[in-house]
């Protein structure tokens, strides 16, 4: 059986998988990491999506041996080893950007990359049409859109706290 | 601290974990030992099964067993039980054909469980599954109603003539029928509502576990109703008595209703974990749930309002035919009866009605309650056929509701369709809508969309939905297998915390949040302090569970009755404590006081009391502060409100914008505005999915052509728009805490203002109704074939 | 998915090597391929990941011509400034395709080894009269796509770069599948070195083609006005749940009008 080696949130791993696993079973049932979720089989939902070396990416669509000497960072290496949120887990909390929680994972690690690649900041379209790749059954979105919003001005400097939702 | 009371915006206490990867889905849990499962399903909409060889399967590696329908059904294993049972219009019961859990026989649709193999990984399980060869002798199939009604039509079930699961009818059809012939005029509309595929996000999955030793069971499994389960898994298919079957419904990756009905892959990887006495999961591909989680919906409907010269409804008749699928899923006769024929009222003041409805069974998946559960089917029939009564009488759209709305000084208001409602204002909620939207200047918004090349359209819809399901009597009556009740567990615990427990369950509602505010003001401690269980069979006495946005009307009720139970307890044992008459003991701010005095005790001194009972009133009371209230609803809840949306339509392409959505909503007392908020906008997604997006498409023999999201479209984030949500509230008057529930307002009132407002969009091009979902092909199409005149001109 | 063997050469050679193995399959972003194997519709013994080898990645602008290697990914190619500069109707349609995560993974080589009738390249390389380099030999675009999953690649070639001449007037256009967001009907108009060109993705039934109707008015009158009056002949087009033939047909004119009027 093949051997993979990578960082997982920061933490080394080694591994022997089949040619066949899926970076998305290496982390759920090898290394136990559950917030990585598998929503769909088409590669449409983005449940799945975690990031590998800074770029996010859907752990169902990709090989586990393909992710060989990468750094690979999912939903539970987000927030500050202190238990601090990410501003993007801070942002989908103080919104209501969630229900059930499953596409959560998914959407946040979307999101952090959307973000981080348009410093100039998005328009709520842009961030509309920048999730393109994951699906939410539960919030209609509206309150995701906000929530990225809100954490883009934390995450670019521009405000230092997270503005508040309206109550 | 923050203002935490009720209707406090309070952040979910769920959130923590779901945001940091930490939630415990089904999927999540692995046991010791554990076995894979991976069905073998049937290809063919419809065939019987001429031979079924294992051989190679079992002989696979890593395979422990593979097991088929002759196995179950050699162990007396029972069919998939159906909850409700509807009465045909002679009084004789509905055909109510068997459910194996495995088909035996014969397979009714692509997707049908045929087999089940059991290895040490999924990728063994799912290698041998392809060794299983199952010999069909292909017959053809009956996928749509059309189909299965059509004379000679293939037989989904033998035993079944023509099909037809029951021929049921509500209503006075005299009464009805003298109001048409004394009609000024009648609207008349043919709609259809489409069939849609729920889709929550995590795939259903259930983990089977039995203990050799103690011989009990435990499944985990993606369920909205673990009592349930329990109940119709345990009594009906599996013979395993209550006390030895645990049912554990664990974070729960949204339902919309999928997730209320006992499927068959619970009882099988139950029932497989005894014979090869190790645990059985079992995980849904989606392709799978596409094929194998009750669809929703599926109705054709004609319906016709009779008028007076005023525009006043006078009588309205409805004929429904609606899809069960191949068998009857756990509720699906009454959804296209008692949740949908009893709404035909909606707001208005019709005085005669009379509907039929023909339920009948086709070679597809099982049809069962989606999001709404009839409500949508009902609401968007009337307030389409209201729109096509204004365009009869040559009446504005909300001037015509307006002359027809149930005034509020009639409440409650008995409808000619079996309800009683209790409370509303939708002259209240038009009114706010209208203004909240902009109505008025909708006009000006139509030309500057026509000067930029677009058709701009605007639609409404003043519904009305029951829900709080439902008093148990009341539903026993009508078919219903089950009580409809609510259970709480309130725990009290020595030092004052307090654990709840709740028959409800939450995936995705909030609960943990909601219950906990509710509770903490109710006993006055902060929220903290308060702890929400659910989900677990062997914790919470009993429940029926999450469905019928009923959680907080029934199940919220019921906490507030067990609560009240600890005050009146407590009551007494401060009245020991401080030497005076329990009568004059008062209950406030979470101290027990001595009315006119400034003497109390908090709860947490009367808990601990209670629990070492040294000082105590031991021969009349006993020890401890734990207190158990089962619910029964006297009546539904009646949310309803008002919906506006507007459109604009590229016309070259056909592509439909929603570009405002405005929502105000009467749904009772509202506890945490956050939650509400949500709750709606996420129906109103569902519903605009319904109008612009959705729909399952079987071809002519029953292959499922949108089987998968690469054909099911999806809503994503770019086809929605900000959704605004008011509120505009009159509290019911039947339960304790006045409150209606929010969770299915969204999808039932949405889809006909969307509708509304395509065709409004359309108005020049010859149509006056369009049917769901307004694709970009159907709404190019009207274009196409019915250019306006003035592009003629 | 079945089993099989994973490879990942670091060289055009070994990668050649592996894949003399006629059971064996590349992998470039595998954006595709994985779905693929997912759903056991292929069964491969071995899969050739092309990651390793850097002699595919990158891209270089230089004397009127613009060369992507075969690996370079979706996002590189919607990023670079290079390309925005040159032909930015190709940054652009890059930008567009699949999700962020497809761009992040999937390649230009396997979107036009692969040929998916739903693709965007292809329609990038045909109207643009690009040059399919493989480590054999170089194949004008017009020779390289000859059906649906079908093209002039044979066993075991494999597509290193694509060299598109600068052109003067691009723009792609496209209206994607409600559902699965791929192209229902892409239209790349050009006119360049090559001439004008215009090519359909999404629509045919034999995956990309060009539009020599099109190509004919836009060559007279290169306006959107042009195409008033051209039709697509709907035979040869695909039609399904989300779009008839006729349908499609139609868009092809809108989105051919749009992309006219989008390159100026």
């Amino acid at each position: 059986m093949p051997q993979v080696s990578l960082k997982v949130n920061g933490k080394p791993v080694t591994a022997e998988v089949e040619g066949r696993t899926l970076l998305v079973d290496l982390l759920r049932e090898t290394l136990r990491l559950t917030g990585t979720h598998v929503g769909c089989d088409t590669s449409q939902c983005g449940a799945c999506v975690v990031h590998i070396d800074g770029e996010s990416v859907k752990a169902c669509t990709i090989l586990a041996v393909q992710v060989q000497g990468s750094d690979v960072l999912t939903i539970e290496g987000l927030a500050a080893a202190d238990g601090t949120l990410h501003p993007m887990q801070e942002a989908f909390r103080e919104y209501h950007a969630l229900q059930c929680g499953f596409c959560t994972p998914g959407m946040v690690m979307s999101a952090i990359d959307l973000v981080k690649k348009n410093p100039k900041g998005l328009s709520e379209q842009e961030i509309r049409e920048g999730l393109e790749g994951n699906l939410c059954r539960c919030t209609g979105y509206h309150n995701i859109v906000k929530a990225i919003d809100a954490a883009q001005q934390v995450m670019h400097g521009k405000v230092k706290e997270l503005p508040r939702a309206a109550e | 601290m923050a203002f935490e009371g009720i209707g406090a915006s309070v952040k979910r206490r769920e959130d923590l974990r779901f945001l940091s990867g930490r939630g415990n889905y089904t999927d999540d849990i692995n046991r010791p030992g554990q076995l894979h499962a991976v069905l073998v399903r049937s290809p063919h909409p419809h065939a019987r099964i001429t031979g079924i060889d294992t051989a190679a399967a079992k002989a696979a590696p890593g395979v422990a067993a593979v097991f088929v329908g002759a196995d179950l059904a050699a162990e007396n294993i029972g069919g998939l039980p159906c909850g409700w049972q509807i009465h045909n219009k002679d009084g004789s019961p509905m055909a109510e054909p068997p459910h194996p859990v495995l088909a035996i026989g014969k397979v009714r649709h692509v997707g049908d469980p045929v087999a089940v193999v059991i290895a040490e990984t999924k990728a063994q399980a799912k290698d041998a599954a392809e060794l299983v060869s199952v010999s069909y002798d292909v017959l053809k199939g009956a996928p749509s109603l059309e189909a299965a009604l059509r004379p000679g039509a293939p037989l989904v079930h033998d035993e079944v003539g023509g099909n037809l699961c029951y021929d049921w009818h509500i209503g006075d059809k005299d009464a009805t029928d003298a109001a048409f012939a004394g009609a000024h005029k009648v609207a008349r509309l043919e709609l259809v509502n489409n069939r849609l595929i729920p889709n929550a996000m995590e795939p259903r999955a259930a983990v089977g576990e039995f203990d050799t030793m103690s011989g009990d069971y435990t499944l985990y499994t993606t369920s909205q109703n673990p009592h349930v389960i329990r109940l119709l898994m345990g009594a009906f298919v599996l013979h395993i008595p209550e006390h030895k079957l645990r049912v554990v419904a664990p974070d729960v990756g949204g339902g919309f209703g999928s997730k209320i009905y006992h499927y068959a892959e619970e009882a099988i990887v139950t029932w497989a974990s005894a014979k090869v006495k190790r645990p059985v999961k079992w995980t849904a591909d989606r392709t799978e749930s596409f094929m194998s989680d009750a669809h929703g919906r599926d109705h054709v409907t004609v319906a016709e309002m009779a008028m007076d010269a005023n525009g006043k409804f006078l009588g309205l008749r409805v004929h429904t035919h609606a899809n069960m699928g191949a068998y009857l899923s756990t509720f699906a006769p009454c959804v296209p009866t008692y949740l949908y024929a009893t709404l035909l009222a909606g707001t208005y003041t019709t005085p005669a009605i009379y509907a039929e409805v023909k339920a009948v069974f086709t070679h597809s998946v099982p049809v069962d309650a989606y999001r709404g559960a009839g409500r949508p089917e009902a609401s968007f029939l009337i307030e389409r056929l209201v729109d096509q009564c204004a365009i009869a009488m040559g009446m504005d759209r909300v001037e015509i509701r307006r002359r027809n709305f149930i005034p509020s000084s009639a409440f409650p208001y008995q409808t000619p369709v079996a309800l009683q409602y209790d409370s509303g204002d939708y002259v209240a909620t038009l009114e706010a809508c209208l203004k909240a939207s902009d109505w008025a200047g909708f006009e000006a918004r139509r030309a500057a969309a026509k000067a930029r090349g677009k058709l701009r359209g605007i639609g409404i819809s003043t519904y009305l939905e029951a829900c709080g399901i439902a008093p148990s009597a009341v539903v026993g009556s009508l078919g219903a297998r089950a009580g409809l009740y609510e259970v709480a567990n309130i725990r009290v615990n020595p030092t004052g915390s307090i654990t709840v427990f709740t028959g409800t369950h939450s995936h995705g509602q909030g609960h943990e949040t909601t219950f906990a505010q509710l509770m903490a003001a109710k006993f006055g401690v902060p929220m903290d302090q308060v702890d929400i269980v659910h989900g677990d069979t062997a914790r919470i006495p009993f429940g029926m569970g999450t469905y019928g946005s009923r959680s907080l009307a029934v199940g919220g009720s019921a906490m507030d009755r067990a609560a009240d139970k600890i005050i009146a307890k407590g009551k007494k044992i401060a009245a020991h404590l401080l030497e005076a008459d329990a009568a004059d003991i008062e209950f406030k701010d979470g101290k027990f006081q001595v009315a006119g005095t400034d003497r109390s005790k908090a709860l947490a001194e009367i808990s601990l009391t209670a629990y070492v009972p040294h000082n105590y009133p031991i021969e009349e009371l006993e020890p401890g502060l734990e207190e158990t209230a089962f619910y029964d609803p006297k009546n539904f809840t009646y949310p309803g409100g008002c919906h506006i949306c507007e459109v604009e339509i590229d016309p070259d392409t056909g592509v439909v914008s929603v570009v405002n959505f405005t929502a105000v909503d009467d749904v009772g007392r509202v506890i945490n505005p956050m939650i509400v908020e949500g709750q709606v906008q996420g129906g109103v997604a569902q519903g605009i999915g319904q109008a612009l997006l959705e729909t399952c498409v079987y071809d002519a023999d029953g292959q499922l052509l949108s089987g998968s999201m690469m054909d099911y479209t999806m809503p994503r984030a770019d086809n929605l728009p900000n959704i605004s949500v008011g509120t505009s509230v009159t509290l019911c008057t039947h339960n304790p805490l006045g409150v209606k529930g929010c969770g299915e307002v969204g999808a039932i009132g949405s889809p006909p203002a969307v509708i509304g407002a395509v065709v409004d969009a359309l108005k020049d091009h010859g149509i006056t109704h369009i049917d769901m979902p307004a694709t970009p092909q159907k709404v190019w199409g009207i274009i196409n074939a019915n250019r306006p005149r003035m592009a003629a001109e | 998915m079945y089993e099989f063997t994973y490879h990942r050469p670091g060289s055009v050679a070994d990668a050649v090597k592996l894949l003399a193995d006629p059971d064996a399959r590349a992998m470039s972003g595998g954006m595709t391929l994985i779905p693929t194997l997912k759903q056991r519709l292929a069964r491969p013994t071995a899969v050739v990941d092309l990651s390793g080898i850097g002699e595919l990645k990158g891209i270089t602008v230089s004397g009127g011509t613009v060369k992507i290697g075969g690996m370079t990914t979706h996002a590189t190619v919607a990023s670079s400034a290079d390309v925005a500069k040159a032909i930015p109707a190709l940054a652009k349609l890059a930008a567009h395709i699949g999700d962020a995560q497809v761009r992040n993974r999937g390649t230009m080589g396997g979107s036009v080894a692969n040929h998916d009738p739903a693709a965007d390249y292809p329609g990038a390389v045909l109207a643009l009269g690009a040059t399919v380099h493989t480590n054999t030999r170089a194949i004008a675009a017009d020779d390289f796509f000859n059906g649906m999953f079908s093209t002039a690649l044979e066993p075991g070639e494999i597509v290193t770069a694509i060299s598109f001449p600068v052109p003067e007037k691009a723009a792609y256009v496209k209206f994607p599948n409600p559902a699965s967001r791929y192209a229902m009907v892409g239209v790349f108009v050009a006119k360049g070195p090559a001439g004008v060109r215009v090519a359909v993705t999404g629509a045919g039934a034999n995956g990309v083609f060009r539009h020599a109707a099109m190509e004919a008015a836009l060559a007279k009158n290169w306006s959107a006005a042009a195409l008033d009056g051209v039709t697509t002949p709907v035979d040869d087009l695909n039609g399904d749940i989300h779009a008839s033939k006729e349908y499609r047909a139609h868009l092809i004119g809108v989105m051919a009008k749009r992309a006219v009027a989008a390159a100026g």
